[in-house]
């Protein structure tokens, strides 16, 4: 059985190390959620995560750390010989809620996609996706999730890149990737260098920005539509 | 196309004394063997397909987006609307991602009626395929029968939430509604009712000359292929692949039941064909072992009413209808989820129809555009 399959409540061993890659709520627009329940929540024991006071913006560790589980270092065989292999290009291994991660260098991607596939049997690509943060240096993850049939094992594979930068195209390793990392360009504006074809694929060709980005807002863009084609001041 | 004067097309078109030029026509958005609003360009040679190109987006809604700016709980019926002829495994997906975020697991009630639900939906979903399909490839009947049968589904579900397709009938932490009176005969009178149905289904077709010709053969996909294009479900299955999601990783209650997961061996139309029709029975099955011992207790876990999970990240993903569908949700801590990613089943299939289609006839085009069985809300999102 996979380790997705548990359920596990892994001892808060504190491991401190992705404060880098913890989002700081994206103050890009208003939380419009007015809590009504609010003094109900810290009184629950469901709720470890659950801050009694209201999501403080600039305080993003703070609310995980009562009762809530921790990512943990991930140790298993296959760490330890790609760790061997590439050394410090593995930034870190961690096990959160039974899913395994590893975040690694961009420089590696090409190159460590392929040894996975083809020594480590990760012969499924479920997925192709990213995550942006604005805040950070290096603004986006690019995350893939890969699947082995023989183990019956999942893990994700994260890199960080900055805005503009390029990482390798994994649809030599997986055809699968080919619409997966076209919809991460369409929608972040993220490039893969060896893509056989990378252009928008679910907006318009001639659509402008990429929606995903935190920064890309739903209100500006409708406003800007209805006074163009209704001659109205707004649509909201 | 970009490609129009490549010069790999004359090397590999069979040269006719008639005219071995090619043809690029449009079969979409507006066509009715598309199935929703799907464009596929078709480089054609006469009636040979020399490649074939997608364009999809249509019905793009920005649910990823949306979601970004809604609660977690203002975001769960959204998820209904992408496929909306298997909303209620949409839901589960979703209402497990968020569940495991918070780390609440839902009460042995819930799974169970989840379970039946998610069944029913699967059933549903099939019949919707099996009429669809057929009626593509030119068997009208089976239509009127799936969708009298379907109806019987539908009842069901809106008897239990009100809804009849995007039902919303699961909620983060459990089911918002307890199983009304009657509730399990209804489901036991459904058994009954319907397992007789599928069996004429398949007098309809299986053995029918002209349903054999037309699918035996077309759109072959190998397991290889499967795996490298990242197909799933009952696709991925008709080539061979012993794989399901519900076994390899149970979610819900699917450990508690017995029931086989159905395989091919040739992977064309045919396979799947049969693949899906005994996956109807094997839910059947499933739905008998889970009526007749739904557990008692609460129907909600403990979550409390403003939901905001704990930084991080997860992927859960389930057996949909049409394969596997994931959510992939990151966390901030706050009331809004930060990002969340939809691994639509239907989005990744429809990938593999360019290798399965190439060589092939115009007219199989749509053949096997019926049988990975998309749907465009789920495409395009």
């Amino acid at each position: 059985m996979s380790e997705e399959t548990k359920a596990p409540t892994p001892p808060p061993s504190g491991e401190p190390k992705d404060s880098a890659e913890k989002p700081n709520p994206p103050s890009v627009e208003p939380v419009p959620a007015k809590k009504p329940g609010d003094p109900a929540a810290p009184a629950n024991p469901a709720a470890p995560g659950a801050p009694p006071k209201a999501a403080a913006p600039h305080a993003p560790a703070a609310p995980a750390k009562p009762t809530g589980p921790v990512p943990e270092l991930w140790n298993s065989a296959l760490v330890a010989t790609l760790k061997r292999q590439y050394g410090s290009g593995i930034r870190e291994a961690n096990t959160y809620l039974g899913q395994n991660c590893m975040v690694v260098d961009p420089s590696l991607i090409p190159e460590f996609l392929q040894v996975l596939r083809d020594q480590e049997q990760f012969d499924y690509c479920v997925d192709v996706t990213a995550v942006h943060y604005p805040q950070r240096e290096k603004q986006f993850d690019v995350i893939w999730i890969l699947y082995s049939f023989a183990r019956n094992e999942r893990i994700r594979v994260k890199t960080m890149i900055a805005d503009g930068e390029i990482v390798s195209s994994s649809v030599p390793i997986w055809p699968a990737a080919n619409w997966l990392e076209r919809e991460v360009y369409d929608m972040f504006g993220i490039r893969f260098e060896g893509h056989p074809d990378l252009k928008r694929i679910l907006l318009p060709d001639g659509w402008k920005g990429h929606p995903l980005r935190k920064d890309y807002g739903i209100i500006q863009q409708d406003n800007e539509w209805v006074q163009i084609n209704l001659g109205i001041e707004s649509g909201q | 196309m970009t490609d129009r004067s490549s010069p790999l097309e004359l090397e590999q078109a069979d040269k006719t004394f008639l005219d071995s030029n090619e043809l690029i026509i449009n079969m979409g958005p507006q066509h009715p063997a598309t199935h929703g609003v799907l464009r596929v360009i078709l480089k054609l040679d006469g009636e040979k397909v020399l490649g074939t190109e997608c364009v999809i987006g249509y019905l793009h809604r920005g649910v990823e987006k949306i979601a970004e700016n809604r609660t977690y709980t203002m975001f769960n019926p959204y998820v209904d609307r992408m496929d909306y002829v298997a909303a209620v495994s949409n839901g589960l997906g979703y209402c497990e991602a968020v569940e495991k975020l918070l780390n609440v697991e839902a009460p042995a009630r819930a799974k169970y009626i989840r379970v039946i639900l998610t069944e029913l939906n699967r059933l549903a979903s099939h019949m919707l395929w099996l009429g669809t399909h057929a009626l593509d490839i030119g068997a009208i009947t089976p239509l009127f029968y799936t969708f009298r049968d379907r109806e019987e589904i539908l009842k069901i579900f809106e008897k239990y939430c009100g809804a009849r397709l995007t039902t919303h009938a699961f909620r983060i932490g459990g089911c918002q509604y307890e199983t009304y009176e009657g509730f399990e005969e209804d489901v036991k009178k459904f058994l009954k009712f319907v397992t007789p149905k599928i069996d004429e289904y398949e007098e309809l077709l299986t053995t029918n000359r002209i349903w054999v010709e037309r699918t035996r053969g077309v759109g072959f996909l190998s397991a290889a292929d499967c795996r490298a294009l990242g197909v799933t479900g009952p696709v991925l299955r008709a080539s061979g692949v012993k794989w399901d999601l519900r076994k390899a990783q149970p979610y819900a209650a699917y450990s508690d039941f017995d029931f086989e997961i159905p395989t091919g061996q040739n992977g064309d139309t045919y396979d799947r064909y049969i693949v899906r029709m005994q996956e109807m029975r094997q839910s059947l099955r499933i739905i008998e072992q889970a009526v007749g011992k739904i557990p008692d207790g609460p129907i909600m876990a403990k979550v409390p009413k403003v939901m905001k999970p704990p930084v991080g990240e997860i992927y859960h993903s389930i057996e949909a209808p049409k394969g596997e569908l994931g959510y992939f949700i990151v966390s901030d801590g706050s009331t809004q989820p930060y990002r969340v990613r939809v691994r639509p089943p239907s989005f990744v299939n429809l990938q593999a129809l360019d290798q399965m289609v190439r060589g092939q006839l115009v007219a199989d085009v749509i053949a096997v555009i019926g049988t990975l069985d998309i749907v465009l809300g789920e495409v395009d999102r």
